[in-house]
């Protein structure tokens, strides 16, 4: 072959594009693989798995006292929503999460506000969270009971603690990462300061203050149920730590597990209805989250 | 009408202070604008084009000299200079196309209601865009976000619109047809345009004047005119006239642009 020649000279070629381009049809896919592409049957299988695996164990083990039995612990839970015992103290735990979620929120929105109007606030803002963040909440229940003696306000001062500094850090770096392009936008379209916030600041800081939203309420929801652990009950009911505590007393271990099952249920509740959909509907909507 | 110029840049200084020290961006760069005018900013990257631009949005202000638009100084941004910037985040991600231009009509008080919808379809017709209306921008490709930018900026229908290298992220074929639409959306309605970019190529191809700046800090070398075409009625080529201009006897071997 010769070294210089290069590749040989071909002729030019000109097509007429006309015909449409039709459907392509789907290759079929068999039933099981359907399913199987789907990430929830895959999880619900594993579910499934683990379940039979617990009840296996459970029933070769035979000691209700140490390890009860997957159908054992689902008819404890069965037995205590009928009797009204776990709604009961579930619905005192929710009460007392929402007051105390809500007030770190407001707490929240409060000092970011001030952080990102002042320089001295963001000093403030960034100084104390990055002391408290690391602090876990539960930490600060013997103060808040010297402070506010054992009682609903001491275990809300605690979640305020969980949920202020998530939320707060997380937002205020939102505000910050809010590109200067879109601040020039609101400028140059006449937004007054209190338009911009609402109209540019605070949409683009989104996807950050849901970042803190979602961390916040996972720090609140186990410091209250550690919370209630330690603490017990506060005047005649109890919530769901309280439920897992007393039961536990009772050497009732089935209902222990029903009793952790709700905490984690909830827990799945809130994160895959309540902030996968907020997610759906903005950020994600949005472009702004993958 | 004023018989004036539209825009009056008058002996203007920009400094802009980083960390260690004040840069200065330009140094008293004078021109003027005049109605229905395609007035090309050209210059090498640190010829504070960019600057000169956010000057007459009126994100800064000159420490020396003064900027007019009809015959007022600038006091701060306004929606009477509508801005198109480079980047594609300039749309605000969580609205729709038709929302992004309604957003910026309904801020600034120009429209309200149905008249700024209709006002906002309309531009968003003139750039082809009616199909895409309610996308959201992430949705779109590169060229069609800067579209939805220029079409926000014309639904203001400002005095002038500014133009900060709105097609320099662009691929060279879309660019290219984002040049000529632009064209075609000029010989439609006319519209004064301020547009900053440093491609000698661009600025032939857009401009009716094009202000030539050298670089460090940014100074006027010319102000010269140009006819759409590569050539200047006397058998020259107006690329290679601005090369001469802006650089001179080191024009051998200067990359023309970047």
């Amino acid at each position: 072959m010769a070294e210089t020649a290069g590749a040989p000279e071909r002729p030019e070629l000109f097509y007429e594009i006309t015909d449409t381009v039709g459907e392509v049809a789907p290759r079929p896919v068999g039933g099981w693989r359907r399913y199987w592409d789907s990430a929830t049957a895959r999880k619900i299988t594993l579910l499934a798995v683990l379940a039979v695996v617990w009840e296996g164990y459970g029933r070769w083990l035979d000691d209700a006292l140490l390890f009860p039995t997957f159908s054992a612990a689902v008819g404890a839970l069965a037995s205590s929503i009928a009797s009204g015992e776990l709604p009961g103290a579930a619905a005192f735990t929710i009460q007392l999460l929402l007051k105390g979620y809500a007030a770190g929120l407001v707490l929240a929105a409060i000092l970011t506000s001030v952080a990102s109007v002042t320089r001295i606030g963001a000093d403030f803002l960034e100084t104390v969270a990055s002391m408290f963040n690391p602090l876990p909440s539960i930490a600060m229940l013997p103060l808040a009971l010297i402070w506010f003696g054992i009682g609903e306000n001491a275990i809300i001062f605690v979640l305020i603690h969980a949920v202020l500094w998530a939320v707060a850090l997380n937002a205020h770096a939102g505000c910050r990462s809010v590109s200067p392009t879109l601040r020039m936008v609101g400028l140059n379209y006449g937004l007054s300061p209190f338009g911009y916030i609402r109209r540019i600041l605070l949409p683009g800081a989104f996807p950050s203050i849901l970042t803190g939203l979602k961390v916040g309420w996972a720090f609140a929801w186990r410091t209250l149920i550690a919370a209630e652990l330690v603490f017990g009950t506060t005047g005649g009911s109890g919530g769901l730590g309280w439920f897992i505590y007393n039961h536990r007393n009772q050497l009732n271990t089935a209902n222990v597990f029903a009793g952790l099952l709700t905490v984690i249920l909830f827990g799945l509740l809130v994160e895959n209805l309540i902030f996968k959909s907020i997610e759906n509907r903005t950020v994600r909507r949005w472009g702004m989250q993958a | 009408m004023t018989t004036g110029p539209l825009l009056e840049v008058d002996g203007v200084t920009l400094q802009y202070a980083t960390q260690q020290h004040l840069t200065t961006a330009t140094y008293r760069v004078g021109f003027q604008v005049l109605r229905s005018d395609r007035f090309v900013i050209l210059g090498p990257s640190g010829c504070g084009k960019s600057t000169i631009l956010k000057a007459v949005g009126g994100f800064v202000t000159p420490v020396e000299g003064r900027i007019l638009l009809r015959g007022r100084p600038i006091d701060g941004p306004g929606p009477d200079r509508a801005f198109v910037f480079q980047e594609f985040d300039q749309l605000l991600p969580w609205k729709t196309v038709r929302e992004n231009v309604t957003f910026a009509l309904t801020s600034s008080g120009t429209l309200a209601g149905k008249e700024a919808v209709d006002r906002a379809m309309h531009y968003i017709g003139k750039v082809n865009l009616t199909p895409f209306a309610d996308r959201y921008p992430h949705t779109l490709s590169g060229g069609m976000k800067q579209r939805v930018a220029i079409a926000r900026g014309m639904a203001m229908e400002p005095d002038i619109l500014l133009m900060d290298e709105p097609f320099a992220a662009l691929d060279a074929l879309t660019r290219s047809r984002m040049q000529e639409d632009l064209l075609e959306l000029w010989e439609e309605t006319r519209f004064t345009v301020l547009f900053v970019t440093h491609s000698i190529d661009e600025a032939v191809r857009i401009g009716n004047r094009i202000l030539l700046l050298s670089a460090h800090p940014g100074r006027v070398k010319a102000e010269i005119n140009s006819s759409g075409t590569d050539s200047d009625g006397r058998g020259g080529s107006i690329s290679d006239r601005i090369h001469a201009l802006l650089f001179g006897d080191e024009a051998e071997g200067d990359p023309s642009d970047g």
